[in-house]
Order: C-alpha cells, then sequence, then structure tokens
C-alpha cells in the first residue's frame, strides 16, 4: 500500500489499558488527514507512537516505505516528522527567536568547537540560521517578536511559535495535536487557513487532531474515527459524518460531552 | 503595644542567641572606635539586634504620633534589655557555663559594661534609649535615614576590614603613612571614623539630590561615547585585576587564586546546573582528577610517574577529567532533576573513598596523599607565590569564561537551554540528548579538571581531604547566589561566597554561621541571584515595569516597609 | 525484544557492562571470603545485629526525609542537623543525670528524660527551619529551596558548635545498659538491644499514625496532590508542619540511640548519618514510610557485612574503609537501575 505514512496493527498497552488497538492507518503524501474521536480514544497515543516518544508493543510504522517504530524521537524528527503539543510545550524561559532556532537544529552543521574559535563556517552558518528563524517568525506572523520569552507570550502567539518551530525542522509530515485548542471563532479560522496554506504552499503532509468538528469537516481530506483504541469509521468528512457508528460513540449514552461543539 | 513587647522579646532572644554562640565576644575583640567611647563590633552587634527591632515596631505605629514611634521603640528597647538582663542574671546563677561554652563570665561583663548584677537598670536604662533613638530615626524621612544609615554601615566596614587594609597599607612605605592615619593598633582613629560617616553621608545625599539628573544626563551621551563608557567598566576590571597581587600581596593574591579556582569550577558546574539543567552534587571529583593527574604525572616523590612539566601535566589532566566527566555521566543519563543531584553526589563521594583507602594506596598515598609536586615554570621563572599563581588562574579562568560565553550563545548553548526547559520536546526536535548532555558532563568536567590542575601546584600536595564534597555544594552555592547560568554570576558568587569567608579567615568559624545565613536570606530575598543571567534580568526588568505604579502606591504612606538602608 | 534489539545502544552495554560487573565481584567477593573462612559464625551474628541497630538508626532519619520529600518534594538537607540538635542538647541533661546519680538507680526513667528531651530539641529546630526557610518558598524553583536547605544546615552545625563548643563529647553509659544478653549461643550487646526495640516501637508508632489516623490520612492525601487536598478541606500548611514534627522526633529519638551505640556528639555528627539516611529513604523508594523502614535496616546490614563478605575476598586492604563506597554504589545503582526504589510506587521520573 502507497502512502506517506503506514501504519500496520499498532497496538499499544499500559499496564492493562490496551490505547491503541490494532490499528491499520494510511496517511497519502499532500493529505490534510484527521483524526477524531471521544476524549480516551488513543488519539495522542498514535501521536505519541509515530514520533517515538512511546514504544508500541505490536505493529509497525512504516515512513516512505521504512520502518521507523522504536526509533528514537529526534531519529524519526530528522527522517521527517515533527509534531505540536496539545498543551503548548514550548522552551518557556527562552526567546522566540531561540525557539525557532533550536527548531533548525537538524539542518546546522557547525560544531561547539566552530563555535568556540568563531570560525567562518559557523559565523555564516549562524547568520544565515538567524535569518531563517526571522522569515519563520513572520510566516507565522510573529514578526519582530522573536526577542520576547516565549512564556511572556500570549497564548494564540504561543501556539503560532509552536508551529514555527515545528517547521524549522522542515518537516515532511507534521502532526498538529488540537491546534486550535482554546482559541475563537476568528483565529480559529485563521489557523485554517495556516494550515491549509501549509500543505498548498510549502507541500507539507497534516497529520490532525481535532475537536471541532467545524474544522476537521471543512479542511481534512481524510478523516479517521477512533474510540477505545480502535477505529470504528474513516473516507471523507462526508463519508465518516454520515456513518452511524461514529455518532453513536459520540452521541452514545457514555460521553455525550465527549467532543462536538 | 504588645506588638512592641513582642517584637522586644524577639529581638532579645536574638541578642542572647548572638551572646551565647559566640559573635559577641569574638568581634568584642574589634573596636570600632576607641575614643571618645570605647564600642566594639561586638557590642554594635548586640546592639543592631535590639536596633532593628526597635525601628521594626516603631515603624509599624507610625500610624500615631512620632512620639508614639519613639514610645514603641523604647518599650520594645526595654524589653529586648530585659531578655538580655535574665541572662546576665541566670547566668553565674545556674552555671550556665557548662551547657554553653560562651556564657562566661567575660561575656557578662561585656552586656552589663562592667557593672556585674548590679548593671541590670543601666542595661535596661542603655537599653530603653537605645529603643528610642530608633523609634526616632525611624519617623526620619527616608532622604535623611538612608544616607546616615549608608554612613554607620560604611564605618562597620571600615571597622571590620581595618586588619586587612592595614596589611596592605603597610606594604608600601607611603601608604603605611595612610595605615597609620586611618587606625590606630586596633581600631579606626576616631578622625578617620568620623571621615569616613561623613563623606558617606553627603555622598549618599548628593546621590539622592542629584542622581536623577546625572542619570537623564547620561542618557543624553551620544552612543559613539556611551559604549566607549560601557567598555570603560570591564577594561578598568580588568586593569584593576591584573595590578591587584602587586597592591594587595601574598595574602590577598591567595584569596584570589582560591576564588579564581572556584571560578574554574563554578564555571563548569554552571555549564552543567545552569545551561543544561543538570544537577550535579559530585563535582568536587573533577577537581579532584585533574589535581591527581596533575599530582602523578609532575611529583617529583615516590609516588610520581612521569617527573613532567605542569605545562605538560595541565592537557592530559584536562583531557582525563572530560573523559572522566563522559564516564561518570553514561550511567546517570537517564536520570533526572533530584535524583540525579543524589546519584552524582554518590558517585562523588566513591572517588573520594577510594582515593582516601588504603586500597589504592600504593598508587594514590591514601590519606597521606601525593607529595613533592614541584612548581611550574614560565619562561625561565619558578611560579612558587601566589602572585604567580594568581596570573596563571587569573588567565585561565579568563581562557574558560570565554570557552563558556562562546558555547552559551551558540548551537550547542540553545541545545543544552532546551534540554533545561524540557528535554522530552528537545529530543522530539532532532536533539541528541546523549551527546549533547555528555558533552556538558565533559566539558563542566575539563573546567573543574584546570581547577584542580592548578590546586595541585598550589599546594605543591594533593591530599584527598581537599576533595570533601561541601566542595561540590559550595560551587553549586555559589553559581546559584551568583545567578544560575549567568557567567558574570559566577565571578560575583565566587567573590561573595569564597573570596569574602577568606578575607574574613580572622572571625572563625563564625564566618559558616553567616554563610548559611546568608544563603536563607539570599534564597528569601532574592533568588534569582546577585547578577541574573539575561534573560532572567530582562523578565525581572518586565516584572518591575508592571508592578511598579503598584509598589509606588504601596510605597506612599509613611508605614510602608522599607528595607532598612546599610 | 526484537524492538528492544532496534533500540539497544552503545550506553545500554555499558550499563550492562556496569551492572555484570558489580555482581561479579559481589559474587568473586563472596566466594572468596567464605572459601577462605576467616570469620567465625559469631561474628557474622555480630555484624548483623550491628547492621540491623544502626540501620534502624539510619531509618528513623530516613523516615523524615521522606515524608517531608512525599509532601513537599524537596531534600531537607538540613535533616541530618535536626538529627545532631536533640542529641548534642540532650547530652547535658544525660551529664546531669549521671552525675545526680539518676541514670544508675532509675535507668528508664533517666533515659525517658533524656528521649523526652531530645526529642522536643529536635521537633523544635524542625520546625522552625520549616517555618523560616521553606514555608516562604512553597513555589519557588526547585533549586531554590535546596540552597536554602543547605544553607539552613550550614547554620544549624555552626551554631550549636558555637552554643555547645567544637569538642567531642562522650555520653555517659548507662550502667543497666553495659554487657551482653545471650540468644541461643549468641551474645547481643545490650545496648543493640535497646535500639532495636526502640527503632521498631518507634517505627510501628509512626505508621499506625500515618496509615490510621485522620492527620495521617490527611498526610497522605497531602502526599498524593496538595492542591486537591487543599480543597478537601484539609490544612496543607497544618499538616505539612506535623510532617515536619514527626520527622523532628524521630531524628530525635534516632539521636539518643546513636549516642548510646558510638557513646560520644559533637556539632557535625548529623552529617554523615543524614546523607546515609537519605541513601536509605531513596533505597527503599522516597515517599514511602515502610520504604524508609526497609532501606534503613537493609543500608545497616550491608554496610556491617558487606565489607567483610564482598570485599574481604578480593583481597582488598583495610576493606572497612569501603564501606561507605558500598553504600554509595548501591544507591547509584538504585538510582539508575531501579529509580523507584526497592518499595517503590511513584517513579519521580519527569519530574526535572
Amino acid at each position: 500500500m502507497a502512502g506517506l505514512l503506514v501504519v500496520q496493527g499498532l497496538t499499544k498497552r499500559f499496564g492493562g489499558l490496551v490505547a491503541v488497538n490494532a490499528l491499520d492507518l494510511v496517511v497519502a503524501e499532500h493529505a490534510i488527514h484527521s483524526v477524531i474521536g471521544p476524549n480516551g480514544a488513543g488519539k495522542t497515543t498514535l501521536f505519541n507512537c509515530v514520533t517515538g516518544f512511546y514504544q508500541p508493543e505490536e505493529g509497525r510504522i512504516l515512513f516512505r516505505g521504512e520502518p521507523i517504530e522504536g526509533l528514537r524521537p529526534d531519529r524519526i524528527c530528522r527522517l521527517g516528522i515533527t509534531r505540536t503539543y496539545q498543551n503548548i510545550r514550548l522552551f518557556a524561559n527562552m526567546t522566540a527567536r531561540q525557539n525557532v532556532l533550536l527548531g533548525q537544529h537538524v539542518h546546522l552543521r557547525s560544531t561547539w568547537v566552530g563555535a568556540i574559535v568563531a570560525s567562518r563556517f559557523t559565523r555564516q552558518e549562524e547568520l544565515q540560521a538567524h535569518r531563517e528563524a526571522e522569515r519563520l517568525l513572520a510566516f507565522v506572523g510573529l514578526r519582530g517578536k522573536g526577542g520576547v520569552l516565549a512564556r511572556n507570550l500570549p497564548y494564540g502567539d504561543q501556539r503560532r511559535l509552536e508551529v514555527a518551530r515545528a517547521l524549522a525542522t522542515r518537516p515532511v509530515f507534521l502532526l498538529l495535536d488540537e491546534p486550535t485548542a482554546g482559541m475563537n471563532p476568528r483565529e480559529t479560522h485563521d489557523m485554517m487557513d495556516f494550515i491549509r496554506r501549509l500543505r498548498d504552499d510549502l507541500g507539507i503532509t497534516i497529520g490532525l487532531i481535532e475537536h471541532q468538528m467545524r474544522v476537521v469537516m471543512t479542511i481534512s481530506d481524510r478523516v479517521t474515527v477512533l474510540d477505545y483504541g480502535t477505529k470504528i469509521s474513516e473516507g471523507t468528512p462526508r463519508e465518516v459524518q454520515g456513518d452511524p457508528r461514529v455518532i453513536e460513540a459520540y452521541l452514545g449514552s457514555r460521553r455525550a460531552s465527549g467532543g462536538d461543539r | 503595644m504588645r506588638d512592641a513587647l513582642a517584637v522586644g522579646l524577639l529581638s532579645g532572644a536574638v541578642a542572647v542567641y548572638l551572646a551565647l554562640v559566640g559573635v559577641v565576644e569574638q568581634l568584642h575583640g574589634r573596636l570600632v572606635l576607641a575614643e571618645p567611647v570605647r564600642l566594639s563590633l561586638g557590642q554594635v552587634a548586640l546592639f543592631l539586634a535590639g536596633l532593628v527591632g526597635a525601628m521594626a515596631v516603631a515603624r509599624r505605629a507610625a500610624a500615631g504620633s512620632p512620639a508614639a514611634a519613639v514610645l514603641a521603640g523604647a518599650l520594645a528597647g526595654v524589653s529586648a534589655g530585659a531578655v538580655l538582663s535574665m541572662l546576665v542574671l541566670a547566668g553565674p546563677a545556674l552555671n550556665v557555663r557548662a551547657m554553653f561554652v560562651n556564657a562566661s563570665p567575660p561575656l557578662f561583663d561585656l552586656i552589663t559594661l562592667g557593672r556585674g548584677p548590679g548593671g541590670v537598670p543601666a542595661i535596661l536604662a542603655l537599653w530603653g534609649a537605645l529603643g528610642a533613638a530608633a523609634g526616632a530615626a525611624a519617623r526620619l524621612p527616608a532622604g535623611a535615614r538612608r544616607p546616615l544609615a549608608w554612613g554607620a554601615a560604611a564605618v562597620l566596614l571600615l571597622s571590620i576590614f581595618q586588619e586587612l587594609a592595614q596589611l596592605i597599607l603597610q606594604a608600601g612605605e607611603r601608604t603605611a603613612v595612610v595605615a597609620d592615619l586611618l587606625f590606630t593598633s586596633d581600631s579606626p582613629t576616631p578622625g578617620a571614623a568620623a571621615v569616613v560617616f561623613v563623606a558617606t553621608v553627603a555622598l549618599n545625599a548628593l546621590w539622592r539630590a542629584r542622581g536623577e539628573g546625572f542619570r537623564r544626563r547620561t542618557e543624553t551621551i551620544p552612543p559613539a561615547a556611551r559604549r566607549v563608557l560601557r567598555m570603560a567598566g570591564p577594561a578598568l576590571a580588568v586593569v584593576a585585576a591584573l595590578l591587584l597581587p602587586a597592591v594587595g600581596g601574598a595574602f590577598i593574591s591567595q584569596v584570589l587564586v582560591i576564588v579564581g579556582l572556584y571560578t574554574l569550577m563554578g564555571l563548569g558546574l554552571n555549564l552543567e546546573v545552569g545551561f543544561a539543567g543538570l544537577l550535579d552534587l559530585g563535582f568536587v571529583a573533577f577537581f579532584a582528577i585533574g589535581a591527581y593527574t596533575v599530582g602523578l604525572l609532575t611529583s617529583v616523590g615516590s609516588l610520581g610517574i612521569a617527573q613532567m612539566s605542569f605545562w605538560a601535566a595541565l592537557p592530559v589532566a584536562v583531557i582525563v577529567a572530560l573523559v572522566a566527566g563522559v564516564v561518570l555521566g553514561i550511567p546517570v543519563l537517564g536520570i533526572r532533576g533530584d535524583y540525579l543531584a543524589i546519584a552524582t553526589l554518590g558517585f562523588g563521594e566513591i572517588v573520594r573513598l577510594l582515593v582516601l583507602s588504603d586500597f589504592l594506596r600504593p598508587w594514590l598515598g591514601g590519606s597521606q596523599g601525593l607529595l613533592d609536586i614541584p612548581k611550574p615554570v614560565f619562561g625561565g621563572v619558578e611560579l612558587v607565590g601566589p602572585e604567580h599563581l594568581f596570573y596563571v588562574t587569573l588567565a585561565f579562568s579568563a581562557l574558560v569564561a570565554y570557552v563558556a560565553w562562546r558555547l552559551q550563545d551558540s548551537r550547542l548553548g540553545r541545545v543544552w537551554m532546551a534540554i533545561r526547559e524540557d528535554e522530552d520536546v528537545a529530543e522530539a526536535l532532532g536533539v541528541d540528548l546523549v551527546s549533547a548532555k555528555l558533552l556538558a558532563y565533559g566539558l563542566g568536567a575539563a573546567f573543574a579538571g584546570v581547577g584542580g590542575a592548578i590546586f595541585a601546584v598550589m599546594l605543591g600536595s594533593v591530599f584527598p581531604h581537599s576533595f570533601q564534597l561541601l566542595i561540590s555544594i559550595n560551587v553549586l552555592a555559589l553559581i546559584i547566589v551568583g545567578g544560575l547560568g549567568s557567567l558574570p554570576g559566577v565571578i560575583v558568587g565566587a567573590l561573595a561566597l569564597v573570596g569574602l569567608p577568606e578575607l574574613l579567615r580572622e572571625f572563625g568559624e563564625f564566618r559558616f554561621l553567616v554563610y548559611g545565613a546568608l544563603l536563607v536570606v539570599m534564597m528569601l530575598l532574592r533568588p534569582e541571584g546577585l547578577w541574573p543571567a539575561a534573560e532572567q534580568r530582562r523578565e525581572l526588568r518586565e516584572h518591575v515595569e508592571a508592578t511598579e505604579p503598584a509598589l509606588e502606591a504601596a510605597a506612599a504612606p509613611p508605614t510602608a516597609g522599607e528595607p532598612t538602608g546599610g | 525484544m526484537r524492538r528492544g534489539l532496534a533500540r539497544l545502544t552503545f550506553i545500554d552495554l555499558f550499563l550492562w557492562g556496569f551492572r555484570l560487573l558489580v555482581i561479579l565481584l559481589v559474587l568473586y567477593g563472596t566466594a572468596g571470603t567464605l572459601r577462605a573462612g576467616r570469620y567465625s559464625a559469631e561474628q557474622w551474628f555480630d555484624f548483623v545485629i550491628f547492621g540491623l541497630a544502626q540501620g534502624g538508626i539510619y531509618a528513623l532519619i530516613a523516615l523524615g526525609y521522606t515524608m517531608v520529600y512525599g509532601i513537599l518534594r524537596m531534600i531537607n538537607f538540613a535533616h541530618g542537623e535536626v538529627f545532631m540538635s536533640g542529641a548534642f542538647t540532650a547530652y547535658f541533661l544525660a551529664i546531669w543525670l549521671g552525675a545526680s546519680g539518676v541514670l544508675d538507680r532509675r535507668p528508664l526513667v533517666g533515659l525517658a528524660l533524656v528521649l523526652a528531651l531530645a526529642v522536643a530539641v529536635s521537633t523544635a529546630v524542625a520546625l522552625l527551619v520549616e517555618r523560616v526557610a521553606y514555608r516562604p518558598l512553597r513555589r519557588a524553583p526547585r533549586l531554590v529551596p535546596l540552597i536554602t536547605a543547605i544553607g539552613a544546615s550550614f547554620f544549624l552545625q555552626y551554631t550549636f558548635r558555637g552554643l555547645y563548643g567544637a569538642g567531642i563529647k562522650a555520653y555517659p553509659e548507662i550502667a543497666l545498659f553495659v554487657g551482653e544478653v545471650g540468644v541461643g549461643g549468641f551474645t547481643i550487646l545490650r545496648t543493640q538491644v535497646v535500639v532495636l526495640v526502640t527503632a521498631a516501637m518507634m517505627m510501628v508508632a509512626l505508621y499506625l499514625f500515618v496509615m490510621r489516623t485522620r492527620t495521617g490520612k490527611a498526610m497522605r492525601a497531602v502526599a498524593e496532590d496538595k492542591d486537591t487536598a487543599a480543597l478537601m478541606g484539609i490544612d496543607v500548611d497544618r499538616i505539612i508542619v506535623v510532617t515536619f514534627a514527626l520527622g523532628g522526633a524521630a531524628a530525635g529519638v534516632a539521636g539518643i540511640l546513636y549516642a548510646l551505640v558510638f557513646k560520644q556528639v559533637h556539632f557535625f555528627m548529623g552529617f554523615i548519618p543524614g546523607i546515609k539516611a537519605f541513601t536509605a529513604a531513596v533505597l527503599g523508594g522516597i515517599g514511602n514510610i515502610p520504604g524508609a523502614m526497609l532501606g534503613g535496616m537493609f543500608l545497616g546490614v550491608v554496610e556491617s557485612v558487606g565489607p567483610a563478605l564482598f570485599l574481604d575476598g578480593l583481597g582488598i586492604v583495610a576493606p572497612y574503609q569501603l564501606k561507605d563506597v558500598i553504600a554509595f554504589t548501591m544507591l547509584v545503582m538504585v538510582l539508575i537501575f531501579r529509580p523507584s526504589g526497592i518499595l517503590g510506587e511513584r517513579l519521580a521520573g519527569k519530574r526535572a
């Protein structure tokens, strides 16, 4: 099966709890692929397995045809997979610029010896990196805020900075974990446009966890629905929307408050 | 009024504590003034306990009339005096000395002003008067109170450092004259004390009145000139540092060498703790490894193995320390936070105990250590004295500080900072945690190794007793007091926590008492350190800006607590 | 396993090597010692009993560390000084009681008085440190209270040095406790019996307090989650005070037991037992009360038996000098391979 990311029979357990259960998933290149499901359905666990935070017990994860399960997160990042976090995880005591510079880490070559002797290569590379950082900050709408400590940025800016930092790794596949959480309708709308631009202008494949159905249904090419770690439905937004199992999972007696807002 | 009583009793208790712990008697030997009244530092310490309490009470009672403040102060003073009187009365009667070694007749004499038990009324009167004076002083406008407090503090400093100043001044013929003008054999001269007091008060008052204008005028200086001015400070510091041994002589040089060694260690530990957030309490091990490597390689004694020169052994020592840092770093890679501190503490102790043991004695000398380490020779000159070693230490400290400074803003420095902030996220952004952490351990250890190497030649011998856990704790304390992650902070911290205690060696073990108390007070009042790192400082400034109006509002009524000047 | 291998790095190899090396050394040393047969059964028995007595003292101190860490997540570095302060102060009472003959005529009353004073002083010091040095820093970054604790530790050491002098003071002997008692062919020093019994009683009492009483329950709730406990109406400040008081009391008892076993006190006596007790707390799984007890006993015995058992057989000269190396090696190994300790429940992993 072709596809940028292929997940086969993925299982992740925590003690007795099966967080992800024999999951199969294919993310096509240049798609915006959403993963939805009630709270605790295993969406973030799936992300954590793909990015190497967790080691799955069973199953395979192929990225561009190569197995990546069990690799360390930094290796996976080098292959071109980056993510953002549900509860923003910036380097709080570093400036916005330093956050983005750190994102470029894998593409920099200068060594610590070069830094000490201030070699020409190091100086040029740092200059380049700073320019790139400014460009990325401007791209996400943080022009002129490079010197602000990340923790002092307003909430919306923090979300944007996290995306800028992720983009700095020049990802092929970007995983966004609830990028619109806590945003007002206006900001949400901007974020949707922005995600589209990432795909259309930069050619980045997007994996998206999202609770706001409007967002999911508007921008996704494909939607996978999880419940209790199992895939219960998959298809285009329209197909998924009409699937009785999805309606059951969301509106069933168990957790009516689970998501749709 | 109950408030005044309570605070008075508390300050009385503090005074009794100071007396019994031995501070008063120890400081009694040092005079602030011989003429017209004989006033010792010990008495000052005792009185300060009462004064501070009375001032606090008066400040709080300030809603009423000035008379109320004076009265409250007096009451606090009398009750503090009463507590002291109890000590004086009960002391000889109950043979308190069997328990408290310092409860000696001289101490009681000192408190009663030599009048014995009959001196109690005098004590009460004196302390009441002191309290009243403090109460009155508390009601002075800040514009008058602050300069006076600074003046008093300056006179005290003159007295505290008189021995040191004499030592330095007596060295030169011309400066010896100055010394005679400033000091008698055991106290500052009345004239000197008066001049210092008046000068400090005047300068302080002038700055209070004109400082704002002066500051505003500096802002109108053209930027180019300002840059020159800004460079002037560090340049002056460098020149001063270069001249210090010549001016200060052997003792000062020795102290500075020790400060330099702690700076080297501090810079190394700062790399681990300040930059990369890796808490290390076994850091002294790498200092020891540097020292022992140089000892073994250069010693001409029985345990020496190579009889190399210091300059040839130094790079070896650095590399050995670096490798040791990496090797001891590998097992603790997966440990975080407090647990890392404890694990490294364990490694540090293991290294020291092994070196100390008879088991390794045939190679490392056990508790007798390594002897006969020759002094380094540089350009045909044997670097014997601390004046020479000072320059060696200064040069290497500068080199290491430069390296640390270059690393701080480099790609590696950013990676360390990211690990400090959130190592999981750093890893997900492609950071190889293993190599980054091992580099921090290795380079940090290498810095300490340089210090150890110099330490070995400074003493001419190496003993395991020099590498106690206490050193690791000291180094950690100094980088935190200086300001975690801040390079100038390391130097400031080393001067404050190592230099000052060394200079005040004559005050004996009480420096550790003060050291401990200062650590606590410092963490309570200024946890970000004396010279915080750039990011922290920026943060602070923004914080201050945000809260300044509130502070001003709070400061407007005269009741607001201002820290006592001095 | 396939995945495990894929992820195996030189770090893992290094760690496995380290573990294997230690195990081999221990086994080889033990075999050597036993084959040489240099020690008699009585000697081994003495080692173990001494180890248990010393371990009981460690355990009592460790309780203070572990309870405070459980609730505040901070290492109370000044706890060793809390231990010292009680024993050092009670020394003067003991001397006075000894001189006036009470210790000979009514040894148990005398011991009880000495214990009471030590407990009172240690508790007072513990509470003072909490009030002055730690309470204002509840929400400060982690390193700040650590430095404060170090400062408080210095301050207390030199305060007591200033107050009582720098010399080593010999604790008076209690006639009743001199000599040995026979147990099935072996003999035990009477002091060791006293120490073991007192330590065991103290531990049981503390355990019951924490598990059975309302306050104990509240303590456990606060350890679990301070904020939630506060929402449930628990006075967190009071619970923290109680925790420090309990730790101080246990340390006070430990101080007197130490004085009985080692017959001397001085201002620096808290330092090494403090570190050892902390090791014990970590060994048992920090935050875990039975763990601290077990860890203390375990550490005491290994320290006492280890040099003869493991090191003698390796042909190491003066193995007793290396007893602390054994203790610290154990500490490091536990931290590396089982950071949750022997009885560990909570893993402190992410608390960086």
